[in-house]
């Protein structure tokens, strides 16, 4: 029974959604503060029946009920309840509902959190939101129904996917999607603000805030979709320039370029258009790497998941939301950029190039990975585009966006001297001038992409720290040091953290590239290989049963210098009911280093190929990405978000080209 | 001002691109390749570069083309079901090792494994442009006479091997 439960309540979370998507509009177009009202209570209880569709199949995993077609493709009796629990999203049914599931958690968000937005603002927004909603779920209930059932039932499931079979799995998901939905909230309010011709810098302040907390969540979603790619397959590679990955690089490169692009429109009123434009393509991306990743039309890792069936569904979706969002930018877009002017040299001009540029990394990712998919259309032949593709295009884009972004936060709004920029600034060349020297000349193999990365991050780091103290020399005067830190706005350490989080990821990058060692040996019990400085001595190899694997299990005691470092016991797992060997690397997470040895393949009865890696800096790649979204959350906790109800009124008039507040004679201005 | 409907025209052009494409399934046979000769090749070997092999080398014998790099994603994922394959003895497996460097895509079999009799190199993706390569990795089956019978792009896997490619294999 507990199914067809979900079942309803999936159909009666459809209902909500499609009245929250359809009154409140209505009602916002006619001036009819009652149907607007529907909004918030529908919201609510669109949230109640998803999660209650959510808990249903939670529940079906649990019980190992295999008379639901969903659980019998994706679990066992023997899979530890912890991956029942995550096998909920674990392939494309349950994750569609897991999407819907957090959309309808983020629309609840924001009827709490902003009570104090225009209720013709909010009923737009929460409107917009309800038609998305009422979109996947009719999605999930017309092609991708997860409670169908199995009858007669399976005596046992074929087992979730071994690959994902990993704690980072567990988590990996939900964080992605948080990201991803996440960004339909400014992608709503973007909306809103177009459908009622108001855009200003109160609108800015509002977006703000939700758009930061889905880039965090988007940030944290792929930096352990990479670590788990790191240290689940075992090959010791982080990025691969997969379809799949790029689908959720592309959002956080415009989302990135949304965050920039809002602060210009809340501190001057300019690049409304840009802001709406990077709103809706933001959302829009996300829509199309779930197109991309489900419909089949691009080959990839993750290629476990296509279905091409679901794929003209799809489109369809993606048609109506963003075709009908983009003709309502290009119909009322505001017409003229009311931000004022601003030098060749100034804040807006850097935030500008920002966007350009991050504009045109996310167009050449969407390139490489469309490009064959566009060959074969237009019948030119079938190629492929692979990782060469990316490396060549992505580091002369990127290069001059990270350089930028250390110079920008010293340049004023407006306009600004270059005399007097350069100054600040000449130290911090210095520094990464000679770091990148020191790199050419110590490490034995470091190119010029070395030498790049350390002059990079060094001049980050180094504007960075003559920023920070820029600032608390302006502080308030006879205050001590801690307090004039204190002081500083956390939108200010937002910013500090996460630029300094590029600066720690490039560090990681670089030191990767150009430091690791690695080997590929043959062992057997008690020999012992060296890689560097490291001595690695094959200690034991053994059976060992997991709950539904057997693997053999290595012991690799690690020495540096004769001094013990670690002992690894890597495994080469076989699962028993997807017959699918993995490998599972075991790694010493050290702060400098990190020690990674991986089982290859055996050669005989007694000895086996392992694979050891050095790779100095590596965890800097993910420390880098962890100290952008803690910066991504301070940003998004700065006190002026959470203006009382009260303040927030007068905060809009006194915006700096905020139109009189009549709906319909302000659209054909803003 | 028209400027403001241009993200909507792309869009659009993107849109059609995307239906096209549904239609067109990427691991589907392009049925322009089907029983035609395989592209004339002279290529070094990968572990060999002062022995070239060609196509008039394999003539007599059906044997299957991996095509793979060591870039590339899902060969790893394919390959235990390659190292199956050649340990089944059944076919004349060979590799096509495509757009890649030499010591790299060495390395990449020692740590992996070595499914295949021989490795071809095409370090400039000529022979791939020849054979319509889309997605690395892709297998062909190459009869006695040197035509192309059977392709599949994408990632081998077993139930894909024992259902077509070894029948394939079987009927030549």
């Amino acid at each position: 029974m507990i199914p067809e439960f979900g079942q309803l309540a999936l159909i009666v979370a459809f209902c909500l959604a499609l009245l929250q998507g359809v009154l409140p509009l209505w009602g916002a177009a006619r001036g009819d503060a009652r149907l607007m009202a529907v909004a918030r209570p529908a919201a609510h209880g669109q949230f109640v029946f998803t999660a209650l569709a959510i808990g249903c199949l939670g529940y079906a995993f649990l019980a190992h009920d295999f008379s639901v077609i969903y659980v019998a493709s994706n679990s066992n009796s023997a899979l530890p309840w912890e991956y029942r629990m995550s096998a909920v999203w674990g392939s494309h049914e349950g994750s569609l509902l897991l999407w819907a599931f957090l959309l309808s958690l983020w629309t609840v968000a924001v009827t709490v959190f902003s009570r104090s937005l225009p209720q013709l603002l909010l009923s737009r927004a929460l409107g917009v939101l309800g038609l998305v909603s009422a979109g996947f779920l009719s999605f999930l209930l017309f092609t991708s129904n997860p409670f169908l059932r199995l009858l007669p039932p399976a005596p046992d499931g074929r087992d979730l996917n071994p690959l994902l079979q990993d704690p980072g799995m567990i988590f990996h998901p939900p964080l992605l999607y948080m990201g991803y939905v996440g960004f339909s909230v400014a992608f709503a309010f973007a909306l809103a603000a177009l459908l009622g011709g108001r855009l200003d810098a109160a609108w800015a302040r509002w977006s703000r805030p939700w758009t930061l907390a889905a880039w965090v969540f988007l940030t944290l979603g792929i930096a352990l979709g990479s670590f788990w790619a790191y240290y689940e397959l075992g090959w010791g590679g982080w990025w691969f320039w997969d379809p799949v990955e790029n689908a959720s690089f592309m959002p956080w490169l415009t989302g990135t370029a949304l965050v920039h692009s809002l602060a210009v429109t809340e501190k001057r009123g300019g690049f409304k258009n840009w802001t709406l434009l990077l709103a809706i393509t933001t959302f829009s991306l996300s829509l199309l790497g779930t197109f991309l990743v489900r419909s089949g039309v691009l080959t990839s890792v993750h290629a476990f998941a296509t279905d091409p069936r679901r794929g003209l569904f799809i489109l369809v979706l993606l048609a109506l939301v963003v075709g009908g969002s983009l003709l309502v930018y290009s119909v009322r877009a505001p017409r003229m950029e009311a931000g004022g002017r601003f030098g060749l040299l100034s804040r807006e001009s850097m935030l500008l190039a920002n966007n350009v540029a991050l504009a045109v990394v996310a167009g050449s990712v969407l390139l490489g990975t469309l490009y064959p998919l566009a060959m074969d259309v237009l019948g030119l032949g079938k190629l492929s585009v692979g990782a060469p593709y990316f490396d060549t295009v992505f580091l002369p884009l990127m290069a001059p966006v990270v350089f930028l972004m250390a110079v920008a936060p010293f340049v004023r709004w407006k306009g600004d001297g270059a005399g007097r920029v350069a100054r600040q600034l000449v130290w911090a060349a210095i520094l990464g001038a000679v770091a990148a020297a020191a790199i050419l000349a110590l490490v034995a193999n470091a190119g010029w992409r070395s030498a790049l990365g350390a002059f990079l991050a060094v001049w980050i780091v180094a504007a960075a720290i003559r920023h920070l103290a820029q600032r608390v020399r302006a502080g308030a005067p006879g205050a001590g040091l801690a307090t004039r830190l204190r002081r500083l706005p956390l939108a200010y350490w937002g910013m500090w953290l996460a630029h300094l989080g590029v600066a720690v990821f490039i560090i990681g990058v670089t030191g990767t590239r150009s430091l690791e060692s690695q080997s590929d040996v043959r062992l057997a019990p008690g020999e012992t290989a060296t890689l560097g400085e490291h001595a690695f001595r094959l200690a034991e190899l053994r059976q060992v049963q997991g709950p539904n694997y057997s693997a053999t299990r290595a012991r690799v005691e690690v020495s540096r210098e004769g001094k013990p470092v670690a002992v690894l016991e890597p495994e080469k797992r076989m699962y028993h009911v997807q017959r699918m060997p993995m490998t599972e690397a075991d790694i010493d997470y050290g702060f400098m280093r990190h020690v990674y040895v991986a089982l290859g393949e055996p050669v005989d009865d007694r000895s086996w190929i392992l694979r050891l890696y050095v790779k100095p800096l590596v965890g800097w790649i993910w420390g880098g990405c962890l100290l952008m979204a803690l910066g991504g959350l301070a940003g998004a906790a700065d006190r002026r978000y959470r203006l009382r109800p009260a303040a927030a009124p007068r905060a809009a008039s006194t915006g700096s080209a905020a139109p009189p507040a009549s709906p319909a004679g302000a659209a054909a201005r803003v | 001002m028209l400027r403001r409907y241009w993200p909507l025209a792309a869009f659009i052009v993107l849109l059609l691109m995307l239906a096209a494409g549904l239609r067109l399934n990427p691991r589907e046979l392009p049925s322009a390749l089907i029983d035609k000769p395989a592209p004339d090749f002279r290529l070094t070997l990968l572990d060999a570069p002062d022995r070239a092999m060609s196509r008039d080398d394999m003539a007599g014998q059906v044997w299957v083309l991996n095509v793979w790099a060591s870039w590339c994603v899902a060969c790893r994922q394919e390959h235990p079901v390659l190292l199956d394959l050649a340990r089944s003895g059944e076919v004349n497996l060979y590799g096509l090792n495509y757009k890649d460097e030499r010591p790299t895509a060495q390395g990449w079999l020692e740590r992996h494994g070595n499914p295949y009799r021989a490795s071809l190199f095409d370090g400039d993706g000529r022979l791939g442009i020849d054979l319509g390569v889309y997605g690395v990795p892709e297998t062909f089956v190459i009869d006695r006479q040197g035509r192309i019978r059977y392709k599949h792009v994408g990632p081998l896997t077993p139930e894909i091997v024992r259902e077509r490619l070894l029948p394939a294999v079987r009927a030549l």
